[in-house]
């Protein structure tokens, strides 16, 4: 059971800050969808809902998406429905309920790095950056592999470069977590292939996404990617399926991506 | 901490621990209508409307909620009423416990959506179990609530 000893609302990103890096047990809230189950004890519990952070807007190179924006506005937003082929708004369209996607926030799920995520994967095949407020900017690969020490996710930066895009998930029922999930993106002869839930965090098969980028297009060279990214990567087994199942689905998802990215 | 809240058009201070979710708080003030079901946020039996949005009460830390205003069943009651009737024509009605949490999505839908397909109606309210019906009676009865052929 976890358990909030304060609370604090601060006025700007700086309190914020100085708030957070004052004791260990410090923690921003983000939307609080996975607090309940776990057991933490926080000294106190930082909410940024009074820094306007809860916005998703573009200029003319890049879409960027606030720290405290919610599942769902991101799943309706016009703007981004209309880049990538829509593929945020589907990779968390699928994500429980309405009602969950109202609360679950941008900030919460990306600087939690969670392995399950739908999103994580779908932004990993855009150019994506994160902001940190003293980390400043970084690619959202680099992000994940390496995390920032006490620190605030204020957006998500997204390069409006226009490329087609895709996001495919497993599950066992509708609305349950991605067995594993697979987001595939092409700008020009560029590709990308990500694989999440494995069900560790999502990454990019680097070396099946440059056979393709490097290579000709063919039906061949389709199902060696595919082969490649299921070879490259790691799985693992959880409740939710085997390291063998992941595996296979690999491949699968993986030549869904690609077809669809291709026609 | 005290927090300021209008629940249902109504203005109404509550005592509340930080580590307190909202569903436990609203009960406590006799909001029996929201009810506490799975606590993981999968079941939708605790949503509540927060600012007009289907929200689960059971993820919502009652601090946060400070200023805001909640509705409940209680508070839609009229409407509540007339797609229940819907409900009851459909035989889609059994144990109930779902139901307070299942009509405020449904009544959310009905204002986001315009004239949405069955599979919108079914995408929206996949946060809303039921042990119960098997859903086929519940959806015949949304569908022609919400006047889908």
């Amino acid at each position: 059971m976890f358990a909030i000893k304060n609370y604090r609302t601060p006025n700007t990103l700086e309190e914020a800050y100085k708030l957070l890096n004052e004791k260990k047990a410090n923690t921003i809230l983000g939307g609080c969808g996975f607090l309940r189950m776990s057991n933490k004890t926080i000294a106190t519990a930082i909410d940024l809902s009074q820094l306007m952070l809860n916005y998703i807007t573009e200029d003319a190179d890049y879409i960027e998406i606030g720290g405290m924006t919610s599942f769902r506005d991101v799943e309706v937003s016009p703007l981004l429905n209309q880049y990538f082929d829509g593929i945020l708004p589907k990779a968390v369209g699928e994500i429980l309920g309405v009602q969950f996607r109202n609360v679950v926030t941008v900030g919460g799920t990306v600087y939690s790095r969670y392995g399950f995520s739908d999103f994580i994967t779908a932004l990993l095949a855009l150019d994506t950056y994160v902001v940190l407020y003293k980390g400043g900017k970084m690619p959202l690969e680099e992000f994940l592999i390496k995390g920032s020490k006490k620190d605030i996710l204020v957006k998500i930066v997204i390069g409006k470069k226009n490329k087609r895009a895709t996001f495919h998930s497993i599950r066992n029922s509708q609305g349950d977590y991605s067995i594993l999930n697979v987001a595939v993106s092409k700008k020009d002869n560029i590709f990308k292939i990500v694989v999440g839930a494995r069900p560790a965090r999502a990454m990019m098969a680097q070396e099946a996404s440059k056979f393709l980028t490097e290579g000709e297009i063919n039906e061949k060279a389709i199902e060696e990617a595919c082969i490649m990214a299921s070879k490259e990567l790691t799985f693992g087994s959880n409740m939710r399926g085997s390291k063998a199942y992941r595996e296979a689905l690999c491949k699968a998802l993986v030549k869904r991506g690609l077809m669809e990215v291709l026609s | 901490m005290k927090i300021q809240v209008i629940v249902n058009h109504k203005k109404i201070q509550m005592e509340v621990a930080y580590d307190e979710f909202l569903v436990d708080v609203l009960r406590r003030y006799g909001f029996n209508s929201v009810k506490r079901g799975c606590d993981t946020g999968n079941c939708g039996l605790c949503t509540i409307w927060i600012e007009g949005k289907p929200t689960l009460s059971c993820s919502t830390l009652a601090v946060r909620v400070n200023n805001k205003n909640l509705t409940t069943i209680e508070g839609i009651g009229e409407e509540a009423k007339d797609f229940a009737a819907f409900m009851v024509a459909e035989g889609a009605e059994q144990c109930g416990f779902c139901s307070p949490g299942f009509v405020m999505t449904v009544l959310a839908m009905k204002r986001e959506l315009k004239n949405p397909t069955e599979e919108d109606i079914i995408h929206y309210l996949t946060g809303n179990l039921c042990r119960c019906t098997g859903y086929v009676g519940q959806l015949r009865a949304v569908k022609t609530y919400m006047g889908v052929a």
